[in-house]
């Protein structure tokens, strides 16, 4: 039963990612971004099921470095500088809000 | 030539984020699930960045790109060991058939003295 699960999980996955590099007319970059929004959708099911706080935050924290590459790959596609400056921004914020989570799942409040 | 030395870097990146988020996804604990995602996508994300930086060259993008990866290279860690210190903290249990936790017996030596 464990091993039909796993089979299937793979099954899915690796028949998505066939289709999207064989049988899509979009062009290189479209087809790199939809492969990061296979990775947003796998952690957004992550944050919908997750049986403990801890699971989302980790979950959001996974979210917020990956934005950072698709800002960048944005750039290499369009050429244009201003997206590096809100990876940058988008960075720290999350760096920052990460560390805010950490400190709420041990207890404590936000001023400490 | 740059244009593939960056695209390779960034096909490697993308393919590390996948597997991150497939180990976020499959692992059945809390730890587990940060210790498979977060080293993964980071090194992912820095692929990325390292081949856009290998496209713009020492233009402003490129600099940006560098800057950023740095960036993630360093605070990435930090944050996945506060969320980890954090859980622990919370009185989340391990997992049933992990091996060992030397943060609770760290800890209940430090009670015992």
């Amino acid at each position: 039963m464990k091993f039909i699960r796993w089979f299937l999980g793979f099954l899915v996955i690796a028949s998505t990612v066939y289709f999207i590099f064989a049988h899509l007319n979009v062009s290189a970059g479209e087809k790199l971004m939809l492969y990061l929004l296979i990775c947003f959708l796998l952690s957004l099911y992550r944050i919908l099921r997750g049986p403990t706080p801890a699971d989302r935050s980790v979950a959001t924290d996974i979210i917020g470095i990956m934005v950072v590459g698709f800002c960048a790959i944005l750039a290499f596609y369009t050429h244009k500088d201003w997206y590096m400056d809100i990876a940058i921004a988008w960075a720290l914020q999350s760096f920052i809000g990460t560390l805010a989570l950490a400190k709420f799942l041990e207890g404590r409040h936000f001023d400490e | 030539m740059n244009d593939i030395i960056a695209l390779f870097f960034i096909i490697v990146g993308i393919s590390f984020d996948l597997f991150g988020c497939i180990g976020l996804i499959r692992l059945p604990d809390v730890y587990n699930r940060l210790q498979a995602s977060t080293k993964c996508v980071t090194l992912g994300t820095c692929g990325i960045l390292f081949g856009v930086f290998i496209k713009f060259g020492l233009s402003a993008a490129g600099i940006k790109a560098l800057l950023c990866m740095i960036f993630i290279w360093l605070t990435a860690p930090v944050s996945a060991h506060a969320l980890a210190r954090g859980a622990h903290k919370s009185g989340l249990k391990l997992w049933e058939k992990s091996v060992c936790d030397k943060y609770e017996e760290d800890k209940q030596v430090a009670r015992g003295k």
